[in-house]
C-alpha cells in the first residue's frame, strides 16, 4: 500500500500541472499579501481565490488522473492486491500531493505576513477542502466509465458546491421567510463544505462582526470552541462519505 | 467731611463682602476640614485646600465658594458617600481628585453633583471610580471643563453616567475625559448647551446618548471603542460639526444611531471601523454633509421611516456596505464620493456622467431577510450584486447619487 501511494505521489509531482497551481498558488498570496499592508485584508481576498480554485482545480485534476490511470489501475487489480488498499493508495496519493502543493502555496505565505488564529483557520480548511474535493471526485470517476461525461460530472459537482447551492439557500430563505430559520441555516450550511469553510473563516476575521450583527446564532455556533470543532468534524465526514461510496463502488466494478 | 466718614463708615461694614477672604485647609492645622472651612466662610470666600487625603463623608457647598485644590489633594468618598453636593449659585471647583463615590441602584450617587443651582463652573477635577461622575440636575449655565473621568462600570446596573444632565440649559462641556461609565456624557431635557472637545472612550454603553434635548451643538468630540457607540433620540436642532466616531465595532453597535431627530445638521464628521457608521430611524430633515465614512460595515443605513433627509458631499471608502434600506426611500442623495463606483466622467468637470447606485442587491436582501448574511462574500452574493449594477431592477429606482464624484472630496 505504501509503495502504491509513493508511487502515486511520485508520479503526480513530477506531473508539471501540479508545479503550476503550486506556483500559481504562491504567486497569489503573496501577491494579495503584498497589495494592502492590512493582513487582515489580504487574508479576505485569499479566502475567495481558495474557496473558487482549490476546489476547482482538486475535483478536475483528481478526475482526469483516475481516468488517465485507468490502466494502471486494471494492472494493479490484476496483482495479488485488496482493491480496498488500491482505491485507498490512489486517493491518499492524490490527496497527499495535492495537499503539499497547497501547504506550500498558500501557507508559506500565510506563516511570513499573517501568523494568526483565522489565518490557520484558512489554512485547515483549505487543506481539508483540497482533500473532500478529490474524494468527491473519486466518487464521481468510478461511476462513470466515459472520461468526458466523468469531467462533466465533476465540474458540475463544483458549480453545485461554488454557486447552485448558495442559490438554492437564497431561495429557500426567500420562501420560507416568515419562519425562523437561523438555526436551520447552521444545518443548511453544513450541507456544503465550501458554506461551511466560508463561514468559519469569516467568523475568525473582523467582519465577523456584521455577521453577528444579523444574526448572533452564527457567532454564538461558529464562534465557539465547540462550534470550531464540530464543523471541523463535519468537514472531515464530508471527506469520508464520498470516499466510503466510491469504495463500495470500486469494490464491485467490474473493470 | 461728614461725607467722607460716612463712606469710610460704609466701606468698613461693607467690607467682608469687598475683601474676600481666604481660608487654608490643611491636614494637621487648626483648619484641616473643608467642610469646617465652607460653614466659617461667607459668600465670595476662597478656599484653599493643600495636599493630603481628605474623607470627610459628604461635603455640602451651600454658599457662593471659590473652592481650589493645590496638587490635587484627595477627596474620599470611601465607597459610600456622594462626596461634593454643590447647593448655591456661582461656585467654582477646581483641582480636586475625587476617589471612591458609593454606588447605589436606589438613589444616583455622584463624584459632584449639582442641585439646581446657576453658573457653576467645575474644571481640571480627576474623578476616579466614581458611580456617577458630575451630575447636573437643573442647572443653569454652567462650565464643565478640562475634568478626567474614569468609572470602573462592570455591568449595566451597577455603573452610572460619566456626565449626567437632567433638565439644564446653557451648559458648557468642554475638554473632558470620560471612561469606563455607563453612558460617557448622557443627557436628558436638556437644551442650548455646546459640547466641545470632549473624548469619550471606553464606555460600557454608549460614548453620548442623549433624548429630548433640543438645539444643542457638538463640535470636535471624539468617541471611540464604546460598546454601543453613540445614540441620539427625539430631539430636534441638533448639530453636529467635525467629531470622530471611530472604533465602535460588534453586534448592534452603531457609530451614531439617530432616532426621530428632526432638522438637523451633520457635517465634518469622521466615522471610521464602526459596524454600522450612521443608523437613522425616523429621522426627517436631516442634513449629512462633508462627512467621511470610512472602513465602516455598513456605512449609512435609512430605515423606510425616514423622510426628506439629505446626505450630500460625503466621501464613502471602503465601507463592506455603502448605504442599506429597507424600503424605498425618500431621501436625497447627491455630489458624494464613492470608492466603488464605475462610471466615467467625458467630460471632465469631475462628476461622474452614469448615476451610482449605493444600495447592492444583496444588502437589499440581508436588509431584507437578515439569515440571508450566511452567504456574505459567497460567489452567489458577488455575482449578484455584478449582475444588479449592470442591469439594475430590485434595488430601489430613486435610491440614486446622479451626480457622483469622480475622486475623493477634499473636505
Amino acid at each position: 500500500m505504501k509503495k502504491i501511494i509513493k508511487y502515486v505521489i511520485v508520479d503526480i509531482l513530477r506531473n508539471k500541472i501540479v508545479i503550476a497551481y503550486t506556483l500559481l498558488l504562491l504567486a497569489i498570496s503573496f501577491g494579495l499579501f503584498n497589495l494592502d499592508d492590512n493582513t487582515s485584508k489580504g487574508l479576505l481576498s485569499l479566502m475567495n481565490i481558495v474557496l473558487i480554485i482549490v476546489p476547482l482545480i482538486c475535483i478536475i485534476f483528481s478526475t482526469i488522473y483516475v481516468y488517465n490511470s485507468s490502466e494502471f489501475i486494471e494492472l494493479l487489480v490484476s496483482q495479488p492486491l485488496q482493491r480496498k488498499h488500491i482505491w485507498m493508495s490512489l486517493f491518499g496519493g492524490i490527496a497527499i500531493a495535492l495537499s503539499l502543493a497547497f501547504f506550500i502555496g498558500v501557507g508559506i505565505a500565510v506563516f511570513i505576513y499573517s501568523f494568526t488564529p483565522a489565518a490557520l483557520i484558512l489554512l485547515g480548511v483549505g487543506l481539508l477542502l483540497t482533500i473532500i474535493f478529490v474524494a468527491i471526485a473519486l466518487l464521481a470517476a468510478v461511476y462513470t466509465r466515459d472520461k468526458a461525461k466523468g469531467i462533466g460530472i465533476s465540474v458540475l459537482l463544483w458549480l453545485y458546491f461554488s454557486l447552485i447551492f448558495d442559490g438554492l439557500v437564497l431561495f429557500i430563505l426567500f420562501q420560507f421567510q416568515d419562519y425562523p430559520l437561523e438555526k436551520l441555516m447552521v444545518v443548511i450550511s453544513s450541507l456544503n463544505p465550501v458554506d461551511l469553510s466560508r463561514i468559519l473563516i469569516l467568523l475568525q476575521l473582523d467582519v465577523s462582526a456584521l455577521m453577528g450583527y444579523t444574526g448572533a446564532i452564527f457567532k454564538d455556533f461558529f464562534g465557539t470552541q465547540t462550534g470550531i470543532i464540530i464543523s471541523f468534524v463535519v468537514l472531515l465526514l464530508w471527506i469520508w462519505a464520498p470516499l466510503w461510496a466510491s469504495l463500495r463502488r470500486f469494490n464491485r466494478k467490474d473493470l | 467731611m461728614k461725607k467722607f466718614i460716612v463712606i469710610i463708615i460704609s466701606f468698613l461694614l461693607l467690607s467682608p463682602k469687598v475683601f474676600a477672604r481666604i481660608y487654608t485647609v490643611q491636614k494637621n492645622s487648626a483648619l484641616s476640614s473643608i467642610q469646617q472651612a465652607i460653614n466659617i466662610a461667607t459668600n465670595g470666600d476662597t478656599i484653599m485646600v493643600m495636599p493630603g487625603v481628605y474623607a470627610e463623608k459628604n461635603i455640602q457647598v451651600n454658599k457662593s465658594l471659590v473652592l481650589i485644590g493645590k496638587s490635587f489633594p484627595v477627596l474620599d468618598g470611601q465607597h459610600s458617600y456622594e462626596i461634593i453636593s454643590i447647593k448655591a449659585d456661582n461656585v467654582i471647583l477646581e483641582g480636586f481628585k475625587l476617589i471612591h463615590s458609593g454606588i447605589s441602584s436606589l438613589i444616583d450617587i455622584a463624584g459632584i453633583k449639582i442641585y439646581a443651582r446657576k453658573n457653576v463652573v467645575i474644571k481640571n477635577n480627576i474623578l476616579d471610580d466614581t458611580f456617577f461622575g458630575i451630575y447636573l440636575q437643573k442647572a443653569v449655565n454652567c462650565l464643565i471643563e478640562n475634568n478626567k473621568l474614569k468609572g470602573v462600570a462592570t455591568t449595566d446596573q451597577q455603573s452610572g453616567n460619566g456626565i449626567h444632565c437632567w433638565q439644564c440649559d446653557s451648559l458648557r462641556i468642554i475638554g473632558n475625559t470620560i471612561a469606563g461609565h455607563r453612558d460617557g456624557i448622557y443627557f436628558e431635557f436638556v437644551t442650548n448647551s455646546a459640547i466641545w472637545r470632549n473624548v469619550s472612550h471606553a464606555n460600557m454603553r454608549y460614548g453620548l446618548h442623549f433624548m429630548f434635548s433640543h438645539e444643542n451643538t457638538y463640535i470636535g468630540n471624539i468617541f471611540k471603542n464604546n460598546n454601543a457607540g453613540v445614540s441620539v433620540m427625539f430631539s430636534h436642532g441638533v448639530k453636529m460639526f467635525n467629531n470622530i466616531f471611530e472604533d465602535n465595532w460588534g453586534d448592534g453597535c452603531y457609530g451614531i444611531f439617530l432616532k426621530e431627530i428632526t432638522d438637523s445638521y451633520i457635517s465634518g464628521n469622521k466615522f471610521l471601523r464602526n459596524t454600522t457608521g450612521i443608523f437613522m430611524e425616523g429621522a426627517t430633515r436631516v442634513l449629512v454633509e462633508k462627512n467621511e465614512f470610512s472602513k465602516n460595515g455598513w456605512a449609512v443605513k435609512i430605515d423606510a421611516s425616514c423622510l426628506d433627509d439629505t446626505i450630500r458631499i460625503n466621501n464613502f471608502l471602503g465601507n463592506s456596505f455603502d448605504v442599506a434600506t429597507n424600503g424605498t426611500l425618500v431621501s436625497s442623495f447627491s455630489y458624494n464620493y464613492w470608492d466603488k463606483y464605475e462610471g466615467y466622467d467625458l467630460n471632465k468637470n469631475n462628476i461622474g456622467d452614469v448615476p451610482y447606485h449605493p444600495v447592492s442587491l444583496f444588502s437589499m436582501i440581508v436588509a431584507e431577510n437578515p439569515s440571508a448574511m450566511i452567504l456574505f462574500r459567497s460567489i452567489m452574493a458577488t455575482m449578484l450584486d455584478k449582475i444588479e449594477k449592470i442591469l439594475p431592477g430590485i434595488t430601489p429606482e430613486n435610491l440614486v447619487d446622479n451626480f457622483p464624484y469622480m475622486k475623493p472630496i477634499h473636505l
